[in-house]
């Protein structure tokens, strides 16, 4: 299956765009669709430890199971304020 | 849409005038580009709450604000990113928390995006209680939380470089770091 990608901020500039789309198996989680971009972009590696991560523009864990034609994002430590 | 977009132009004998982008009644929570108005969201603020339980007595406006250095470095501008509808849905969350801590009071926060100037407002919260201790606490935390919590990247830029603010990992499911964000605001 099929999900879509956004990265945001300094994620976004080290794999150099900001939309990617990825394929994962059936029965696959947030956490494996994040290896798989890590895996393609080998500088986001480091965050694995301090990224979190949305689906479908709600929060969620690196455990949630993801869908075909899902939305997930990966969100670097925020700075707003 | 975003609501801070420009109104239409007017055209009069001064030549084309912009109408204030700023509208009665706009949305409490907002991320927006354009430049931000606090007296006027805390008195849209105001106006929402005044026939609320107590009425209101007091309003406690928060400005964060683009600051010249950044340890040691001097600051030219910023830029600031979000995932919008993940941070609207953080503030309507952070509204709730609020609620639920300190039912008399309530809250506008407004997030500018894009580029900023030093000196320019980033950030400004407002809350509005029938007392001045509810507001003070209520606004304190909002900010701890959206540090916390919102889905926004403070992007510096210097004289020689440029670097990318990295705080908290967001995780609304932290609920350590909710009290720790409630201890600060008791103290407010």
């Amino acid at each position: 299956m099929r999900v879509s990608v956004q990265l945001f901020a300094r994620l976004r500039e080290l794999a150099g765009q900001a939309d990617v789309d990825c394929d994962v198996a059936d029965g696959a989680t947030i956490a494996d669709v994040w290896r798989a971009v890590a895996a393609r972009h080998p500088a986001l590696a480091p965050y694995a430890s301090s990224v979190s991560c949305a689906r479908n523009e709600d929060f969620a864990r690196m455990s949630a199971p993801v869908h075909d034609g899902d939305a997930i994002a990966f969100l670097p430590p925020v700075s707003g304020g | 849409m975003d609501l801070w977009d420009e109104g239409p132009k007017v055209q009069g004998s001064k030549g084309p005038k912009v109408l204030p982008a700023y509208t009665e009644g706009m949305s409490l929570l907002a991320i927006t580009r354009q430049p931000l108005r606090a007296e006027a969201l805390a008195a849209d603020l105001e106006r929402q709450v005044q026939s609320r339980g107590e009425g209101c007595g007091g309003i406690c406006t928060f400005l964060g604000v683009v600051r010249a250095t950044h340890q040691g470095r001097r600051v030219r501008h910023l830029e600031y990113e979000a995932f919008e509808p993940l941070a609207l849905k953080s503030f309507a969350r952070i509204e709730s928390e609020v609620a639920r801590e300190w039912p008399a009071a309530a809250i506008a926060i407004h997030h500018r995006i894009g580029r900023l100037e030093i000196g320019e407002a980033s950030v400004v919260i407002a809350t509005a209680a029938s007392h001045r201790a509810e507001a003070f606490q209520a606004c304190r935390y909002a900010i701890e939380r959206i540090k916390q919590i919102a889905p926004i990247w403070k992007h510096e830029f210097f004289d020689d470089g440029e670097a990318w603010v990295e705080g908290a990992t967001a995780d609304v499911d932290d609920e350590a770091a909710r009290q720790r964000a409630r201890d600060i605001a008791a103290c407010a």
